[in-house]
């Protein structure tokens, strides 16, 4: 099992200051894979991204990628990345910046490819300054590539995109794993992890809370919010199975529950007066806290 | 900026010689494509030669004396923009964080920006000879000609350890500014606009604390117009300089890598 894991880290503790940004981490990348770490803004993830990277230095745990220290020269040869913050000069082309990153590897891919397999096989004359935001994300996928990695993280490549620029990046991305590539993305967009991951590490707090594919995931993780007027004691709901949070809100009620069903059985035995109901899908930030409270509750059991 | 080299066999000559050319053109470019940058760098050398020296030659010497000068003061403008903003510029905008996941070797990097500096120099020398020679008939030895040009050159050394130590602490938004400030005066109070003898005898004292002043006066012995310090001293505290800016750009670099 150990040979196909391309990338571990053991134990990592990674503060800013006082704020502690990853918590005793552990995370293992296996070979072949897309790795998808998912997690609101704060949960960790570019943290460990920069780690994975060499960027940032592990204050506590090791971070192991191809067996070496991550930022070597040696594993720089064989990894890309798309970081959340970079860029290249504005007055450079597509294509001269794409020949210049070639020439850092032994054995690039070349030009013409990488246009075509980042979308971009009429804008390779085009100066990166006149790009749109979309296609500027293109020709950070193209950078990363330039190398034929094994290995490539991208680090919230859709952040910031409309819709359809978001789709169509989604399709090169999806285009690394035809070509045999592991990769690791990070996104805080739970239909993105779910498009992309053959696994999903749900980050929360600079720990995992869950890991599996994206349906063991979106099993845990698939709460709902039921919003009424009812008689029902505030306590007496919380104590109810599945149940992660109770709120109140003028004369409303709202339950965030992982067994919706059995909870409106239980609401309308318990108070046939019950109105005004209205079931919403749970948020992703919901989400996050039943997979959290699940995962408390395991820690005291 | 840390190159750890383990596991990984040094790349053979020709992919090295490679990677430092392309990034050299690219850095190149990068600038030449700005006439933000273009413009007043190459201009306002030439420009001001064009005013003191040709136009207004307010001494039978000042032609020769302000072509050395004007010389020192175009280089000062590609090293310090080109250099000093342009490395706050990739810093801040991710640029170089970006370069630094790929394995490029650091020194293809500061090699690239040295070379555009020198570029950018070497087109200013040329023009301003031009137009001494020609313009203000400043007639000089052939050796003259080739020492001046070589030892202006050369100050494309300290003049980027100073660029190197001010983007390595500003910035990007406020680079240009910082470098206006360190720039302009730095030329004035050197002697580089108008003969150091001209200014206020307190100020031509001060003039020392200046590594563009013991540059100036090094490119003057060339041509016996200098104050008459000695060029070992002044090549020695141009060495001073220059080590002390990259120990400050260093430092620089420490700071931003242990956030």
């Amino acid at each position: 099992m150990t040979d196909r894991l391309l990338a571990t880290m053991s134990a990592i503790t990674h503060r800013y200051g006082d704020v502690v940004a990853l918590d005793g981490l552990n995370l293992e990348i296996r070979t072949g894979e897309v790795l998808a770490i998912l997690g609101p803004n704060g949960a960790g993830k570019t943290t460990a991204i920069g780690l994975l990277l060499g960027s940032l230095r592990a204050q506590q745990g090791t971070v192991r990628v191809f067996g070496h220290e991550p930022g070597a020269t040696a594993v720089r040869l064989r990894r890309g990345a798309m970081l959340q913050v970079s860029g290249v000069p504005d007055t450079l082309t597509v294509a001269e910046n794409l020949e210049l990153f070639s020439s850092y590897y032994p054995a690039p891919l070349p030009v013409l490819r990488l246009l075509t397999m980042a979308g971009l096989e009429k804008l390779g004359d085009r100066r990166y300054g006149r790009l749109s935001g979309g296609q500027k994300q293109r020709v950070m996928f193209a950078l990363a590539l330039a190398g034929d990695p094994e290995l490539v993280f991208l680090d919230e490549p859709t952040t910031g995109l409309d819709v359809e620029a978001r789709r169509s990046l989604w399709n090169e991305i999806r285009g690394l794993k035809a070509t045999g590539r592991t990769a690791v993305l990070t996104t805080h967009n739970l239909e993105e992890a779910d498009a992309l991951a053959d696994r999903i590490a749900v980050f929360h707090q600079g720990r995992v809370v869950a890991e599996g594919t994206s349906a063991e995931i979106k099993s845990r993780a698939a709460g709902r919010r039921i919003r009424c007027i009812t008689s029902v004691n505030r306590d007496e709901i919380a104590a109810m199975p599945g149940v992660a949070r109770v709120e109140v809100s003028g004369q409303h009620l709202e339950v965030l529950t992982a067994r919706p069903e059995e909870l409106l059985r239980e609401l309308f035995a318990l108070d046939s007066e019950l109105r005004d109901l209205q079931v919403t899908g749970a948020a992703l930030e919901d989400a996050f806290l039943a997979l959290i409270r699940d995962d408390d509750q395991a820690k005291a059991a | 900026m840390q190159a750890t080299n383990a596991g990984a066999p040094r790349p053979p000559l020709s992919r090295r010689a490679s990677i430092y050319v392309l990034e050299a053109r690219a850095e190149f470019l990068t600038l030449a494509r700005m006439p933000a940058f273009t413009v007043p760098t190459l201009l306002f050398p030439l420009m001001f030669y064009a005013f003191f020296g040709v136009v207004m030659k307010f001494s039978p010497s000042a032609p020769t004396y302000l072509l050395a000068t004007y010389g020192v003061f175009g280089l000062m403008g590609p090293s310090l923009y080109g250099f000093g903003v342009g490395f706050a510029n990739a810093r801040d905008s991710g640029q170089l964080l970006l370069k630094q996941t790929t394995p490029m070797p650091v020194a293809a990097y500061l090699a690239a920006r040295i070379a555009t500096a020198l570029v950018f120099g070497m087109a200013i020398v040329i023009s301003l000879f031009l137009l001494g020679a020609y313009a203000a008939d400043v007639t000089l030895y052939r050796w003259q000609w080739f020492a001046l040009a070589g030892i202006v050159l050369a100050s494309v050394i300290p003049f980027c350890a100073l660029g190197l130590a001010i983007g390595a602490w500003v910035k990007a938004q406020s680079a240009v500014a910082i470098v206006n400030i360190v720039y302009l005066p730095m030329a004035f109070l050197s002697g580089l606009w108008m003969p150091i003898a001209l200014l206020p005898s307190f100020l031509q004292k001060l003039a020392i604390v200046f590594p563009a002043y013991h540059q100036a006066q090094l490119t003057l012995k060339v041509i016996n117009m200098d104050q008459g310090g000695s060029a070992g001293g002044h090549v020695l505290i141009i060495g001073i300089f220059t080590v002390i800016f990259l120990v400050i750009a260093a430092a620089g670099f420490r700071r931003v890598s242990q956030r």
